[in-house]
């Protein structure tokens, strides 16, 4: 009853705001400090099982593994590749080229991702080359910004001990 | 002023308007909280992974996925230990013996995630991949990192 004799009088009940900011900037600066720009990654899927002694006739229809070589300099940087006889520079691009000759886009009438491609690379190349490689083998990226996809099955060649 | 005036004059205190400020704040608190990463589970500061245009983030989550990190020294980290390419079998094989012996899991449905340095040696992922391949392990994923253009060789 005293309350509302109070109330009636027209009193002000003010809020405590501190308490309140105090625990909103810490909470801002506990976001603040645990805050860290991570770039996306992503992940090339590869299914490569163990390779099993081949029953009987091999398969007449699957073709043979494109095979792509990646050779080294003495520093682990890339020196030549080439794809079966035929040597393209250091340029992944022609590469990429000469897949999209090969195996064609998944849009087009070619069977897509039939073609397995074998890297083979040198044991002491720096691997950034190699996803340089998976990247050039995987697809390319279209004009309207699509990824357009080439060959899906990639395998490793046996590492080359020094 | 003349309202200021009088209120001065007459000892009532001037409060600033909390509002807008308190507003600003929980802006801010809502940014950073949507932003926030704990996942750093499967992060390293000593891997600097190789960039690729193709690299997209995948859809769905990976099955059963074991994270490989290889440094450019050619060490391996799994489960916060380090190991040699010759010491992997030992891990791996624990990781197996853990996946049969679990309902509804296998070896060869698990995912290998390799995150290699850029500067790791081609040689040591192979190796490390075969190592995989000598327990059962089929999947592998290669982590890139996402870059708007292609590297210039």
């Amino acid at each position: 009853m005293q309350v509302r004799h109070t109330q009636r009088q027209g009193n002000k009940i003010e809020l405590q705001m501190t308490p309140m900011i105090d625990i909103v900037f810490q909470l801002l600066v506990f976001f603040i400090m645990t805050f860290k720009i991570v770039t996306p990654e992503g992940d090339f899927n590869i299914r490569m099982p163990i390779a099993a002694p081949s029953e009987g006739q091999p398969d007449p229809d699957l073709l043979p593994p494109i095979q792509v070589r990646l050779q080294s300099t003495g520093t682990g940087h890339l020196s030549a590749i080439r794809m079966g006889e035929k040597s393209l520079g250091r340029n992944f691009e022609e590469l990429n080229k000469e897949i999209r000759q090969i195996v064609g886009p998944s849009t087009g009438p070619n069977v897509t991702g039939a073609a397995e491609i074998e890297i083979d690379a040198d044991y002491a190349l720096r691997f950034e080359y190699v996803m340089d490689a998976i990247t050039a083998i995987s697809g390319y990226v279209g004009e309207d910004g699509s990824i357009i996809t080439l060959a899906e099955k990639i395998k490793f060649a046996p590492p080359r001990k020094p | 002023m003349a309202r200021r005036k009088r209120l001065r004059s007459s000892g009532g205190s001037a409060e600033g308007d909390m509002t807008p400020m308190i507003d600003m704040t929980f802006q801010l608190i809502a940014f950073f909280m949507v932003l926030v990463n704990f996942s750093e589970v499967d992060q390293n500061e000593r891997i600097r992974l190789p960039l690729s245009q193709l690299a997209k983030p995948p859809d769905a989550p990976l099955p059963d996925p074991i994270t490989l990190q290889l440094t450019r020294e050619g060490t391996i980290l799994l489960g916060g230990q380090e190991f040699s390419v010759e010491q992997l079998p030992v891990p791996l094989r624990r990781e197996r013996q853990v996946l049969e012996n679990t309902p509804g899991k296998s070896v060869r449905g698990a995912t290998i995630v390799i995150r290699a340095d850029m500067a790791a040696k081609a040689g040591i992922v192979q190796e490390v991949i075969r190592a995989c391949q000598d327990n059962g392990f089929e999947r592998f994923a290669l982590r890139a990192k996402q870059v708007a253009e292609r590297r210039p060789t």
